[in-house]
């Protein structure tokens, strides 16, 4: 015990003054990005929404060889055929994996579609085989699919649509589209948005106001009959590509304001930092103060909020194609296919046709927990 | 009222399982003999799996004393008088330890670790009471002072009688020195200054009539004679009521005005621990030896009053005039004209240091802004600027694009904040080699040459080249700002209060650090503080702001040895020394840092007509009427 003998306590361990020289923890030493990567594996709905849309993404190239068909292949015998099921043992033993052959009849007393599958013969499916032709990540043509149904049999995992198109095929072709015209959209946005919302942020004063009163505007018009006005003004005989281009671009210009509203308001609590103060005082430029000290400070803040703004970008193209003024056949997307769904009859009878609302659903959800979890990772008051 | 309703939302969040089975067997040791109010023993606290960031602290405190934690920021000071009231941060861990608090009637004694938190409801504000460091932050800015103030007796209703709170309240805010307690009642924290308000938060700490107070630096943020002045309110309204306070704090200079125990600790340990007299008479350990000699201390002797020869100027500013117009709060009401900066002279000297010295709000870094040409002065103000002593001299007022980049590469600026002062997304090597890319000096391995050097000069290791700030203390970031600064080769620097945001200890190292870089370069400082024993070390020549006006000038000995003005009187008086024998005389405080117009009659002005700055002795200028 060290309490001395005028009653004080004193610590008796060997006491080393700090100089004060030396960094303190090696882990805080990491860069920036590392450290967000570490708390953002820890949400985990966020960390497998990302893994689920990397591989989204990544197989978007090759959604022809995966797909058994190509998205605009009819099968005349087979319109709105139901989703057959994929078997691995046929009467009680293994025979690998096998689809039952059906066929069509027509039902009299309703005249809807009734398929009769063949358990007796089941049709092997072949892996790696000659299938329609189509062009892998748009450059080369070939025919090999990942799986495809033997002569006389088909492969409809989730049905065939009413011109005997195979929902699944065309659900993997409409990801290619439906998926980048949020991309397309958010990019445009950004662009638009960081550079109006820096100059308003930095500069200030009467650009600011302007910008201000251009947001205030864009912000009062009615999205949805924009949209339409907007959209109806495509001419009817461009080519599905172009269409795409300009329905994501009007995207893009109507969400710009909100992102350039959250610049702005970063800037103008980021000015104050000593950090900029110090590089005007060095003489350091506008443009180099922007590109050097503000962007890099919340351009991950930016990243989060355009991830959780993609899912409408997806919901917008999907809103517009069902209507009828987004993409139009032959292009293919998720809101194309939604479009065929409009009767409310035929999804009764034919449930499977609304089955395009499944990837929408997923897609958004998981590009929502994916920025939930950026937003979390990236947040300073939590580390 | 904001915190009250935090600690109980918080602990109710907190309430977990290996709380709930210790909640019901609170000790009541009555049969122990009970001595102190207030008895912690061997409190430990860490976070996760990590060594102990609080390791075995014990210490007592009796109704009517005053204890007095010492410690560097990170000491675990903080943590320990928290862990009181049980509002530590959700991470930490307490991992032993008792903390008891003497029954109310005296004969028995509750261990407040395992209460439950509907109980500690009971004690907090009720029993123990707190005082936070920010002001500002610390009361709600949405409710009147009053409802927040009311609040904690609308918590603790039992002790109070229906209908009288309000007059409770009143009654608690004329003792805490507001004058017009009616018009603070109905007002918002906006509208009350920092002193004031740290005023409404004592009010709300007293006015439960606790028996222990805990304040947590509650004068760090304020200005030197208001901290005096806060100091002395807690301090009479203890022997007023008798009650027990815990001072947490890093000023030595605090401790010897208030305490009668002392507890020094140091990453988590408590170093020394007895009466005031015995620590601060006559330090035992290493590291309160250390603290001490760290303390900033007011020179007693004057020295030989010499006037300096005002040959060699690095800065020239004379009848330095800024004003600001602001907006009027609705259209139709009167622009209002604020004088910042009125008619100052000033002068830096080259190798030599001149300090600006005042309150916040007192101009000084308006007026360093201006020295930099970051803000224009008005029209008839001459700013001029000399690189070296036969250069024509540059009127900072008028410079073109050229002279301008030229300029900024001879004057520098280090700033106050050492957290935002570097760039969280730059590593150090790009922070440092930044000026010379602005300015296009050298190659990228001319550059990184001279930032590893710049770096040994500021004694950090050139192995940190790679590192991001965040790695790095208060202290080690402002070496790196000054290392920053210094990568130009300027000839001036303007230093805006560069270690008021830093601990004591390393407040000494980067002043030592300022001095010598000074030396060896042949530097000029203009450096701005409100500290006046800081400019006391590092100045050759003081000037002393209040609202706008210099009131005194002079070098440091003078002004310390013998202070004319009744303001720097206020401020060499405020300033907390760590002896126990010196205690801060409010009487002058409250006489100098008052309006003008109750200044002693050879000083006092009203408004705008203030007396001349007249010459008393050769370099002594005060301002009064001759």
């Amino acid at each position: 015990m060290s309490i001395q003998p005028d009653g004080r306590y004193l610590d008796d361990r060997p006491y080393e003054p700090d100089p004060g020289t030396e960094a303190r923890h090696a882990d805080m030493d990491m860069a920036n990005w590392r450290l967000i990567f570490r708390r953002f594996r820890e949400h985990k709905l966020g960390y497998f929404s990302a893994l689920f849309l990397l591989i989204s993404y990544l197989s978007l190239p090759i959604a022809g060889f995966i797909a058994p068909y190509s998205p605009n292949f009819r099968h005349a015998d087979h319109l709105y055929a139901p989703p057959q099921g994929i078997h691995l043992f046929h009467e009680g033993s293994f025979i690998g994996p096998h689809v039952y052959p059906i066929t069509a009849e027509v039902d009299m007393e309703d005249f809807s579609w009734k398929y009769i599958p063949d358990t007796e013969n089941p049709a092997k499916l072949q892996f790696f085989c000659e299938g329609n032709y189509y062009k892998l990540a748009g450059l080369f043509r070939t025919n090999r699919h990942l799986v495809c149904a033997p002569e006389g049999a088909t492969i409809f995992l989730f049905g065939s649509d009413r011109l005997g198109r195979d929902v699944f095929s065309r659900i993997l072709y409409g990801a290619q589209l439906s998926l980048t015209v949020g991309l397309v959209g958010i990019t445009v946005s950004f662009v638009i948005g960081i550079v109006l919302g820096s100059i308003a942020g930095y500069f200030g004063g009467f650009l600011d106001w302007i910008i201000n009163r251009v947001i205030e505007i864009l912000r009062s018009l009615p999205e949805l009959p924009l949209w339409l006005a907007l959209s109806a003004a495509v001419p009817s005989h461009w080519s599905p590509v172009a269409v795409f281009f300009i329905i994501s671009i009007i995207l893009g210009i109507l969400d710009w304001p909100g992102l350039a509203r959250a610049v702005r308001s970063k800037f103008l609590s980021l000015r104050e930092e000593e950090f900029v103060r110090a590089a005007e005082m060095m003489g350091a430029k506008p443009s180099r103060v922007i590109r050097k000290h503000l962007l890099p400070n919340f351009l991950s803040h930016l990243i989060a909020s355009a991830t959780l703004s993609i899912p409408a970008m997806i919901l917008g193209e999907t809103a517009l194609s069902f209507l009828g003024l987004g993409l139009r056949a032959p292009a293919v997307s998720w809101g194309v296919m939604l479009n065929d769904a409009q009767n409310l009859a035929s999804i009764e009878i034919y449930p499977w046709t609304a089955i395009p609302m499944l990837p929408i659903i997923i897609v958004v959800l998981a590009f929502n927990f994916f920025g939930d979890g950026l937003r979390d990772a990236l947040d300073p008051n939590r580390s | 009222m904001f915190d009250l309703v935090w600690w109980c939302a918080s602990g109710l969040r907190r309430c977990r399982p290996r709380q709930r089975g210790a909640a019901d067997r609170a000790v009541s040791d009555r049969g122990k003999s009970v001595t102190s109010l207030l008895n912690v023993e061997g409190l430990t606290i860490g976070f996760g799996n990590d060594a102990p960031v609080v390791e075995d602290v014990s210490f007592s405190v009796e109704l009517g004393q005053t204890l007095a934690l010492v410690g560097e920021s990170g000491s675990g000071k903080t943590m320990s008088c928290r862990s009181v009231l049980k509002i530590l941060p959700p991470a930490a861990k307490i991992l032993s330890g008792r903390v008891l608090l003497r029954d109310e009637k005296g004969d028995g004694v509750t261990d407040l670790l395992p209460l439950s938190n509907r109980r500690m409801c009971d004690v907090r504000g009720n029993r123990v009471s707190m005082i936070f460091q920010e002001p500002m932050r610390s009361l709600s800015p949405l409710h009147r002072i009053g409802n927040q103030v009311i609040e904690v007796l609308r918590l603790h209703p039992d002790q109070s009688k229906k209908g009288k709170n309000k007059k409770r309240v009143l009654e608690t805010f004329e003792r805490v020195g507001f004058p017009d307690p009616e018009r603070v009642f109905s007002s918002y924290p906006f509208e009350l200054s920092g002193g004031m308000r740290q005023r409404a938060m004592i009010a709300m700490a007293i006015v439960g009539r606790p028996d222990l107070l805990i304040a947590d630096e509650p004068t760090t943020a304020l200005d030197v004679t208001t901290q005096a002045q806060v100091l002395g309110l807690i301090k009479d309204i203890q022997q007023e009521t008798g009650m027990a306070v815990i001072l947490v704090t890093h000023d030595l200079g605090v401790v010897a005005n208030m305490a009668d125990k002392v507890c020094v600790m140091n990453r988590g340990r408590v170093m020394e621990a007895g009466t005031a007299a015995q620590i601060l008479g006559d330090p035992q350990h290493p590291y309160t030896r250390d603290l001490f000699a760290a303390a900033p201390k007011i020179p007693e002797t004057g020295g030989s009053e010499k006037a300096p020869d005002k040959t060699d100027l690095v800065l020239e500013m004379a009848g330095v005039n800024k004003t600001y117009t602001l907006k009027g709060s609705a259209p139709w009401s009167p622009k209002v004209i604020v004088q910042a900066v009125r008619g100052v002279d000033l002068t830096v000297e080259r190798g030599k240091t001149t300090a600006v010295v005042g309150e916040s709000g007192s101009g000084k870094t308006t007026l360093a802004r201006i020295a930099l040409g970051a803000e224009a002065a008005d029209p008839g103000s001459a700013i001029f600027f000399r690189a070296e002593k036969t250069s024509q001299p540059l009127d900072i007022q008028a410079m073109d694009r050229d002279q301008r980049v030229a300029f900024q590469r001879q004057a520098q600026m280090v700033f106050q904040d050492p957290y935002s002062t570097l760039n969280p997304r730059m590593r150090v090597m790009e922070a440092l080699a930044e000026p010379l890319e602005i300015h296009g000096i050298g190659s990228n391995s001319e550059r990184m040459a001279r930032a590893e050097e710049m770096l040994k000069w500021v004694g950090l290791s050139p192995n940190m080249m790679t590192r991001y700030p965040h790695a790095f203390s208060g202290g080690q970031r402002q070496r790196l700002s000054i290392a920053r600064a210094l990568m130009l080769d300027p000839s001036f620097l303007v230093c805006d209060e560069p270690t008021s945001a830093l601990d004591v200890s390393v407040q000494e190292q980067v002043l030592q650090l300022l001095e010598e870089i000074r030396d060896r370069l042949n530097l000029s400082y203009l450096f701005i503080s409100h500290d006046l024993a800081v400019v006391g070390r590092i100045a050759d020549d003081v000037l002393v702001m209040r609202a706008g006006l210099v009131v005194e000038q002079g070098p440091p000995e003078a002004l310390f040895f013998n202070p004319k003005h009744p303001y720097t009187k206020a401020l060499i008086a405020a300033q907390p020394e760590p002896d126990i024998h010196r205690p801060i005389d409010l009487k002058i405080v409250a006489q100098g840092a008052g309006d003008p117009s109750t200044w002693p009659e050879s000083f006092r002005f009203d408004g705008m007509n203030a007396p001349p700055l007249t010459e008393t002795e050769p370099g002594h200028k005060v301002r009064c009427h001759a």
